[in-house]
């Protein structure tokens, strides 16, 4: 099957090498259709006008695998149906009362009954038969290059390199702004992130799937590859990218709120590239691994809690920490856990909490557990709140080893 | 169907004004009479179906363009939540068991339902389920924002809407086996003389293995909402990871509830589709038989499935191999009753009036939305289009087209019966183009996002998808105003219009033809005899 | 009795118009939302909750009073005799299922979930090292200890109960068929007895359960399922014992004849679906740990 899709309405992005999760391949007569449908609905939005109509092009041997499946069934479907209705709009026009057709009354007849049961069985088994070879391909991730363990988190991805021992999250970066149509959209709308997946090309990864919270699923659509995220447990599969690129896809599993904020972004680099990204990682996180006692600074931390802040906190209490009443989200600007015992915030933000009740069956707004982040984060995210904006709490300073002793 | 001799001993008294109920509301609240009681279900689904609808047409706009517009992401979720609960729940089961209400008796020669009083209830339980799910909208926390499928953890997160919810179902499920009891014992013990299993309507034997389906899931349902329950409020752990539970065993339980409950609310429609293609073909259903086997295979296979929902979630190969076999084998007796239907009109004398043209657009759309339930059920193609819009496509396919066309076709078919008039053909005919075209314009696209890759259950979403959803929320909005016909219509037709005669339709054969039109109050005072 | 009515004998009864049923939908009305708000925090929830179940008593008490009143009436005959033999069944089959699905669970959690979360499976190395996944359990994250259930003791006691109680029933059967009046009332009070007693003995072990074993309904998958197949069968033992209870006091009331007495034998299946699945709970639940 051909695949359809216009050009990115000039954004230029076709030329790359990379993929949006609808496709991007010219072609003069689809361009025809689009300005015609354009014409004809004269809707805003098609300034990035897309017909995409099939799936984005493969780039792993599964994905490749699935696509080539999916047209077999199709076509054959395809056919029946033809078969099915030419012959309902043959009864339709020649075994019409207006044009005097009587009725016959046979009912019954049982060699076509017959046929009509064991012709599609077998019509199944051919279709069968190819559907097996793919699910055994897909379950097998013996031998992997390389292993990756993704967990899904309300509302953002972490990438654990378990071989290489450090680990980061990855979140939607468009801004609020675009979403709440103040701004103009990025051509990659909803489908970016700060920290894309970096991987190898052509190396076998075997990734492993879990969730922290509630389920999420993991989906490059690219790669063929969609596993659910479920807490507590571990699932594994596997991808081969044959292409450098990006390559883009989402949260496949409702998961509240932001589902539909949740992108995946996988960067394939060439080996070259991904050893040279794979050395400057590392460093970055010899830099990082302190003594998980040391005593840090107050800039220090609250440099480092605004990043902290702005990456994970900012979607609910906003930027300027004035919070989102819509969602319940407190403003930390003066509000009293903020300025109050220090123990108490980190308890709230390790263990989150619902309507000023620590961890009771939820109503109204949630404050998500962070437990998930490091002790630095946490003491630094806390340490920026106290002061920020105006806020100049007693305890202002929070060491990690306070949130560590916090920790159960 | 079958042919008919005169009631036995009849003199037709209840024919007459003799009956004795109270009159007004009360008439409606303490009625014990299967029509009434009939009648009421296919209004609260009908009004169902609106309030669904609606929801439907907000999460539409919402979709129009990329970006925040109308809604909030939390309410966005609660509505679609809300869509699907009212739309399965609230109109297409309701109205199937309006339809049986009303026809069953009539075309088995009963004086009513086995049950008449629980037969109320039956109903009345309904009206406070539909509260509670909608009172979750006005409660803190709102109503549930985890789809119809009720997943934990995120149901276990929900506020008390989801308590609500999950009451509501035990209500709805109360109701439905109540129901379903009535319907079997009417079927199995209430049939006149001479109306043997193999000469009933096919339309009762659709009821019958629907009943029994829906006796053994629905306490399945109940059983996975209370579980949720305690999860929620009384710490057990059957959900939770973290006390040796998974959160992949409601996702079990659920579906061996969920799959065979799409068949629930097909086979009444399949019923439906049986009765109206052979009167307007002019020539008995073919290959009766093997309908009525057909419709046991499917019903049996419908517990074997389950898992094709759940291919994502990271089963073992076998049993993904299974599960990929077992579904693709529904295709068989499915097709049986496809083909059954065209041989039927096959030199046939075929006129199209307006159940017709519904049942002729419900088999070329159900088939449609059939065939991409096949290649869905293909695990390694369903990776691809598991919770995309593919599957949003395909659902609406094999319920909208399928059931709720179903439905009007059975609507039309029947008011001349239910009111003794007979409805405005034209404007009929009007509602039929307007669903078919606008049904298409609407969830057609939605095959080319689930390619291209959107997700459903999300409330923006990237560019590259903007052109489909906009012809698709043009063509929700075009086919909800074209249930506005229906409604006028039938109100119409409820109000005045032609004197239907007792049997309007030249080549119907069943029993409720044998009544006059509009039929009695009581139907069958006592039973005919069927030869 | 409307309908149908040819004459005197009417060949199918079909009920009077009835104010009943819509008490009963206002009564479950009431306790949803009343156990909503009150899961939930909010005062009124459990009057609310108290008030649906009046209203439920209340419609019970007037409708079955007059489904009884219709049967001494003799206004039922063989048909719908036969619709109560139907109905009767389907509903038990319904039961069955819904123990089905918490039978399902026990299983699942048994054979799939508690095994993959321990014992070296890919998701026990990475998010549950070191628990071993042995049955009985809490899972790999609580840390409580308790002591599981013996099937010696209380519940092979209740075994005994139970079944001896099928029994005594049957004989009450025996003796309703065959006139024995005497006879019936008693057997069917010795019935009764067995049956609360067994109610009453799974109380206690209950008690003994939260109070020396810690195995409480929070004590992970095993306290779960354990409480949940157990809770819900006492509830249908309760629900059983009280039919027969019913049964009972129509008895003295004169009700019932040798052929004419389905409620009585409506009452026995359900007391046996009940007998089954303890035995089945006893197998699984107790006896296969
Ligand atoms: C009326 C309801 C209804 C019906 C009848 C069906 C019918 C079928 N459905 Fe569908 N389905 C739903 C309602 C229904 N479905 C809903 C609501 C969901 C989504 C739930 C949710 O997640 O919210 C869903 C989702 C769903 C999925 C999961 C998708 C996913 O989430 O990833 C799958 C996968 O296998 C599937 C398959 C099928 C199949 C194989 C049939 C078959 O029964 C179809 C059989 C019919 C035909 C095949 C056509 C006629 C046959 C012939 C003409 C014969 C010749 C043909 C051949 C030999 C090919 N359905
Ligand atoms: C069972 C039957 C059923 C029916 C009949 C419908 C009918 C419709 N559904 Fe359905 N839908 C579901 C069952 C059904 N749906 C289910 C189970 C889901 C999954 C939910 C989940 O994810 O959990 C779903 C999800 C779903 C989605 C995906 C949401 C998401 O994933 O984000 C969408 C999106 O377009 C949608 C649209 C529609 C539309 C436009 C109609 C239309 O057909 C509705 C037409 C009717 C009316 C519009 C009302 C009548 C008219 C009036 C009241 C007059 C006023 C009208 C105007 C002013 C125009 N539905
Ligand atoms: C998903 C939205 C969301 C995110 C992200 C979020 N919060 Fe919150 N936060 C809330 C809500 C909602 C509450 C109010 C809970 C309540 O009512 O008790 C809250 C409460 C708080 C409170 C207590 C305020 C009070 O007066 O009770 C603090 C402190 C806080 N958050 C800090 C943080 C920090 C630090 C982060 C980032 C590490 C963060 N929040 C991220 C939603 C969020
Ligand atoms: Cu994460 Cu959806
Ligand atoms: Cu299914």
């Amino acid at each position: 099957m051909r695949r359809a899709g216009m050009d990115q309405g000039g954004t230029g992005l076709a030329a790359s090498g990379e993929n949006m999760v609808g496709t991007v391949r010219g072609g003069a007569r689809r361009r025809w259709v689009a300005t015609l449908a354009a014409a004809l609905l004269v809707f805003p939005g098609i300034a990035f006008a897309d017909w995409a109509w099939n799936f984005q092009p493969p780039a792993s041997p599964i994905a490749d695998q699935i696509e080539h499946l999916h047209e077999l069934i199709f076509w054959i479907c395809v056919v029946i149906f033809v078969g099915v209705f030419g012959t309902m709009f043959y009864i339709l026009i020649k075994h019409r009362k207006s044009v005097g057709h009587q009725a016959a009354q046979f009912h019954e007849n049982t060699t076509i009954e017959i046929a009509w049961t064991v012709v599609p069985f077998l019509i199944l088994v051919f279709m069968a038969w190819p559907a097996t070879k793919v699910v055994l391909a897909m379950h097998d991730t013996s031998a992997p290059d390389m292993t990756i363990k993704v967990t899904g988190y309300q509302w953002k991805w972490n990438y654990d390199y378990i071989d290489e021992g450090f680990s980061f999250y990855s979140t939607l970066s468009t801004s609020l702004d675009q979403i709440q149509n103040r701004q103009p959209k990025d051509p990659h709308y909803l489908l970016e992130v700060d920290n894309p997946l970096v991987v190898p090309v052509g190396e076998k990864v075997r990734v492993l799937v879990t969730a922290g919270d509630v389920i999420h699923s993991w989906w490059v659509p690219a790669f063929g590859l969609k596993q659910d995220a479920i807490p507590g447990f571990v699932r594994d599969t596997w991808f081969k990218a044959d292409k450098v690129g990006i390559f883009r896809g989402q949260c496949a599993e409702l998961c509240g709120k932001e589902h539909g904020f949740m992108p995946v972004v996988v960067e394939v680099k060439s080996k070259d590239d991904y050893a040279k990204w794979l050395a400057a990682e590392k460093q970055k996180l010899a830099a990082a691994t302190e003594n998980p006692d040391k005593v840090w600074t107050l800039d220090e931390l609250v440099a480092h809690g605004k990043q902290v802040f702005d990456g994970n906190c900012a979607a609910c209490h906003q930027p300027t920490g004035t919070g989102n009443a819509a969602i319940g989200a407190p403003a930390l600007v003066g509000d009293k856990v903020v300025l109050g015992p220090a123990q108490h915030q980190i308890d709230v933000v390790l263990n989150g909490q619902t309507n000023g009740v620590l961890q009771h069956p939820p109503a109204g707004g949630k404050m998500p557990s962070w437990a998930q982040l490091s002790d630095v984060d946490i003491a630094s995210a806390i340490t920026y709140t106290r002061n920020s904006w105006g806020n100049k709490a007693e305890q202002n300073v929070v060491q990690p080893k306070d949130v560590k002793a916090e920790r159960k | 169907m079958s042919s008919i001799t005169q009631p036995i001993g009849g003199h037709g008294d209840a024919a007459g004004g003799h009956e004795h109920h109270p009159s007004g509301i009360m008439r409606w609240i303490t009625t014990t009479n299967h029509k009434d009681i009939g009648t009421m279900y296919l209004w609260f689904s009908f009004t169902m179906f609106l309030v669904g609808g609606v929801f439907a047409l907000t999460i539409r706009s919402e979709l129009f363009e990329p970006g925040m517009q109308i809604l909030r992401p939390e309410r966005f979720n609660q509505l679609i939540t809300l869509h699907g609960l009212i739309m399965i729940f609230g109109a297409l089961m309701p109205g199937a068991v309006g339809f049986a209400n009303w026809m069953i008796p009539m075309q088995i020669g009963a004086p009513d339902m086995a049950f008449a009083r629980m037969n109320n209830l039956s109903f009345w339980l309904l009206p406070p389920a539909a509260i509670m799910l909608l009172l979750g909208l006005f409660v803190p926390g709102g109503a549930p924002e985890t789809g119809w499928t009720l997943y934990p953890p995120l149901s276990i997160q929900q506020g008390m809407g989801m308590d609500l919810t999950i009451f509501a179902i035990h209500i709805m499920g109360a109701s439905s086996i109540m129901g379903s009891i009535n319907i079997i014992t009417t079927i199995l013990n209430l049939r006149a003389p001479g109306m043997t299993m193999m000469k009933m309507p096919l339309f009762c034997w659709s009821w019958l293995i629907t009943a029994y389906l829906l006796i053994a899931v629905m306490p399945v349902l109940a059983g996975a909402v209370t579980m949720l329950l305690t999860d929620r409020h009384f710490g057990t752990s059957f959900f939770d990871a973290a006390g040796g539970g998974d959160p992949v065993l409601f996702q079990h339980v659920f579906w061996f509830f969920g799959h065979p409950e799409v068949y629930i609310i097909i086979l009444p429609a399949f019923g439906l589709i049986s009765e109206v293609i052979p009167t307007f073909s002019r020539k008995p259903l073919f290959g009766y038989a093997s309908m009525v086997y057909a419709l046991c295979a499917i019903a049996i296979l419908s517990f074997l499935v389950w898992a094709h929902h759940m291919f994502t979630v990271g089963l073992p190969a076998a049993g993904i191999l299974f599960y990929m076999y077992a579904t693709m084998l529904i295709a068989i007796p499915t097709g049986v009753k496809v083909f059954n239907w065209l041989a039927t009109m096959w030199k046939g004398s075929i006129t199209l009036e307006a159940p017709m043209l519904f049942a002729l657009g419900f088999l070329f759309l159900f088939t449609t939305g059939g065939f991409t339930g096949l290649i869905l059920a293909i695990q390694p193609v369903d990776v691809q289009f598991q919770d995309t819009y593919y599957v949003v496509a395909h659902f609406h396919y094999v319920m909208v087209a399928g059931t709720l066309f179903a439905f009007f076709a059975a609507t039309y078919y029947w008011l001349p019966k239910w009111t003794g008039h007979m409805y405005n053909e034209t404007l009929a005919k009007w509602h039929f183009w307007g669903s078919f075209i606008f049904f298409n314009v609407a969830f057609f696209p939605m095959h080319f996002l689930g390619l291209a890759g959107m997700p459903r259950r999300i409330p923006d979403y990237a560019q590259q998808f903007t052109n489909w959803n906009q012809v698709s929320t043009v063509g929700a909005f075009g086919f909800g105003l074209s249930q506005l016909i229906l409604l006028y219509v039938v109100v119409m037709c409820i109000r005045g219009g032609k004197p239907a005669p007792a049997k309007p339709w030249e080549g119907a054969t069943s029993l409720e033809w044998t009544l006059p039109s509009p039929a009695p109050y009581h139907s069958f005072p006592t039973p005919p005899v069927v030869q | 009795m409307s309908a149908a009515t040819q004459g005197a004998k009417p060949y199918y009864f079909v009920p009077q118009p009835s104010p009943w049923p819509i008490f009963g939908a206002c009564a479950l009305l009431l306790m949803g939302t009343g156990a909503a708000f009150w899961f939930n925090g909010y005062e009124a929830g459990p009057w609310m909750c108290l008030a649906g179940f009046c209203v439920l008593v209340y419609m019970m008490f007037h409708w079955f009073g007059r489904v009884i009143d219709e049967s001494e009436g003799r206004l039922y005959n063989k048909k719908v005799d036969i619709s109560f033999r139907w109905s009767m069944s389907w509903f038990i089959f319904s039961e069955v299922m819904f123990f089905g699905a918490f039978f399902g669970a026990l299983f699942y959690v048994r054979n799939i979930s508690v095994p993959d979360l321990g014992g070296g499976t890919l998701t026990s190395h990475f998010l549950w090292p070191g628990y071993a996944a042995q049955w009985p359990t809490v899972g790999p994250f609580l840390k409580d200890v308790f002591t599981p259930m013996k099937a010696i003791g209380i519940p092979l006691l209740n075994t005994i109960i139970l079944v001896t109680s099928g029994g005594t029933l049957t004989i009450a059967h025996h003796a309703l068929k065959s006139g024995h009046r005497g006879s019936l009332k008693f057997w069917l009070f010795v019935t009764i007895v067995l049956g609360f007693s067994f109610v009453c003995l799974q109380a206690y072990e209950y008690h003994h359960a939260y109070t020396e074993f810690n195995l409480k309904l929070s004590s992970g998958v095993y306290g779960s399922t354990f409480f949940m197949l157990t809770g819900f069968h006492g509830f249908h033992v309760t629900i059983g014992a009280t039919m027969l209870t019913v049964m009972l006091v129509r008895a003295f009331r004169g009700h019932f004849d040798a052929e004419h007495h389905f409620a009585f034998e409506a009452a026995a299946w359900y007391w046996h679906f009940v007998d089954v699945v303890w035995l089945l709970l006893f197998v699984l639940v107790y006896w296969l740990v």
